[in-house]
């Protein structure tokens, strides 16, 4: 079977630095896949190059057989690949349904002169986007906040509200980068569940990266491990779990250091 | 749908039924001094609209908005006093109706200044930063210098005699020529005002929205970003061509020196008083800009006779960036605040 999302030997250069070594992943359609690794692993680093925000030093990415590389970041959002950022970069100063409308404008069939004139294309296809905005807006139960200003909601509902922006792309992958940093145990749980019912519902393709092990290990039907820009171990959450190089790199080899630990937990 | 479509079209018509009521008073009662003002004041609005457009909702920042202006005013008016070049006839309405002509200057000049707008847009709004800046601010010390030192467009003298419409007979009435230009600059105020009010609410505007608040989650949601900007820069300049025009053809004269730094300043200086994001503060900020100095300073440098126009108008503008600092609507409207002081919620539905 042909991986619908596939990264060949993608290495990120900076200067002396190598972010990202030699990194191959295949991602088949409908497959939950998470991406681990400690802090400065180089995970985000490869989000970046699968949406197009880097170009990689040398190898390629590909998206349904076609190459990925040319290609500008919005067209590789209207090509289906969507994300999230860890960073929560949301339009903070706008209101909430906005910030969805945006996402979903590549979908608009009508011009800017329709939108000037008002004609009754204009007043359709605005609708039908609020009404599908909305919609996204209930799974995530913030279609009570529609009208408030991004940058004003709690923090766990802002990492909400950016899934919420990267479905209404309507993309085929969703790359997710740490959506549940800053939430409590249970907030977690949820959101975890929540992400489980979407890829159902939506037939998505997700990439996930995590900080928390536990977490990854629930939902995920295969898990990478990078760290230091090196993929240093996939397989089953199962194997992972046991793999002693996971450990060595979560926790250190040497363990006469008494926090070498918790550096990386 | 289509009630709603024509229910759109109420709110403009009635700005600009209101804005002709205006225009009967002026012409009425006033002399030709305010009625220029008055002119002028229309000009500003469509600067100030105009540039918010970048700066304000695309989060842009061009500093050379007076040199759209300066290619709309020289196009308009050379086409009005050579009005047959390169073999094409610019004058194409009958005498009678000779105030259309000056429609299509303005439409002409504004097209230049669009293209011009393209040009300098293009290259520098690919980059992310204070390039547009520079460009613009270069670009309009460039062609002001060209008009200075061209003898076809009067060079350093300016350009003389730019014809303003007739009076207009409309059976028993007779209009004006001001009320004619009058009706003209209030057109080209009521579609500019129309035109972005409507783009901004709605997908296309939206976008610009974007571009503003985060450039990078923007593309990562598919939107063009360097499209985006290019294109709010060339409706933005379209703009700024077409109140060139109507200054043209208010003033009569034209001058390389009106369209220096400080006329671009004085545009940014409005848009950051209104509120960068508020198509009504712009106007109320424009006809603030404009009357200041000569309805409130100039009568009081008359009677007091000493010059301090200039020091209380800096103070002013100090003093007003000390108690809003966010301009005076911020990003709302007009209408954002008339609702939530009935205490009603802000919705925007309405607007689209």
């Amino acid at each position: 079977m042909n991986a619908l999302l596939e990264a060949r030997n993608v290495t990120m250069q900076f200067g002396g630095l190598k972010a990202v070594d030699d990194f191959n992943l295949q991602l088949q359609a409908g497959e939950l896949v998470g991406l681990i690794g400690p802090n400065g692993a180089g995970k985000t680093t490869v989000f970046n190059i699968l949406t197009g925000v880097y170009k990689p030093t040398s190898g390629s990415v590909h998206l349904g057989g076609a190459c990925l590389n040319p290609l500008r970041p919005h067209e590789i959002s209207r090509l289906g690949i969507s994300r999230t950022f860890q960073n929560i970069r949301l339009f903070r100063e706008l209101n909430v349904l906005d910030n969805v409308l945006i996402a979903s404008s590549q979908h608009a069939q009508h011009g800017m002169f329709a939108s000037m004139l008002r004609l009754p294309k204009h007043y359709r296809e605005e609708g039908r986007l609020r009404e599908n905005a909305r919609r996204l807006l209930e799974i995530f139960e913030l279609d009570t906040k529609a009208k408030a200003e991004a940058g004003s909601l709690p923090y766990g509902e802002q990492r909400k509200l950016e899934i919420v922006r990267a479905l209404a792309t309507e993309p085929k992958v969703l790359l997710l980068d740490e959506p549940a940093a800053g939430m409590n145990h249970r907030e977690t749980e949820d959101l975890m569940n929540t992400i489980a019912r979407i890829r159902r519902d939506f037939k998505l393709t997700v990439l996930l990266i995590e900080h928390d092990m536990k977490l990854v290990m629930g939902i995920c039907e295969r898990i990478l491990v990078l760290d230091h820009g090196v993929t240093i171990s996939q397989g089953t959450p199962q194997f992972i779990r046991r793999d002693p190089k996971v450990i060595a790199a979560y926790l250190g080899t040497d363990f006469n250091s008494a926090d070498g630990g918790l550096n990386h937990a | 749908m289509t009630s709603r479509m024509l229910k759109s079209w109420l709110s403009p018509l009635i700005a600009f039924v209101g804005m002709l009521v205006i225009g009967v008073v002026l012409d009425q009662f006033f002399n030709q001094y305010v009625q220029l003002i008055i002119l002028f004041a229309c000009t500003n609005i469509i600067l100030a609209l105009s540039l918010n457009l970048v700066n304000g909702f695309t989060g842009q920042f061009s500093i050379g908005h007076a040199v759209f202006m300066a290619i709309g005013a020289y196009v308009s008016a050379y086409l009005s006093l050579r009005p047959e070049i390169f073999g094409v006839k610019f004058t194409m309405f009958p005498e009678a109706i000779d105030y259309l002509n000056y429609l299509v200057y303005a439409v002409c000049g504004g097209l230049v200044a669009a293209a011009a707008g393209w040009v300098v847009g293009l290259p520098s709004l690919r980059l992310r930063g204070d390039y547009l800046a520079i460009v613009t601010l270069g670009f309009s010390e460039i062609i002001r210098v060209i008009l200075l030192n061209t003898q076809a467009v009067g060079g350093a003298r300016g350009l003389f005699g730019i014809p303003r419409p007739d009076a207009l007979a409309l059976g028993p009435l007779t209009l004006s020529p001001f009320l004619v230009m009058y009706v003209l600059a209030s057109f080209w105020v009521v579609l500019t005002f129309l035109v972005l009010w409507r783009l901004i609410h709605s997908v296309h505007g939206r976008a610009f929205l974007s571009v503003r608040e985060d450039e990078i989650a923007a593309q990562a949601m598919g939107i063009n970003t360097t499209q985006v900007k290019v294109r709010a820069f060339v409706i933005s300049s379209f703009f700024a061509g077409v109140a060139g025009s109507i200054f043209a053809h208010s003033a009569n004269y034209l001058n390389p020196s009106t369209f220096g730094f400080t006329k671009s300043v004085d545009v940014i200086i409005m848009i950051v008083l209104g509120g960068m994001g508020s198509l009504s503060g712009s106007v109320v900020a424009a006809l603030f800009i404009t009357f200041l100095p000569e309805f409130v300073l100039r009568p009081l440098q008359e009677y007091t006779h000493i010059d301090f126009r200039m020091v209380i108008y800096s103070i002013t503008l100090v003093l007003f960036m000390v108690l809003r600092p966010k301009g005076l609507f911020g990003s709302r409207e007009i209408s954002d605040i008339a609702r939530s002081l009935r205490g009603e919620r802000s919705a925007d539905e309405r607007a689209s």
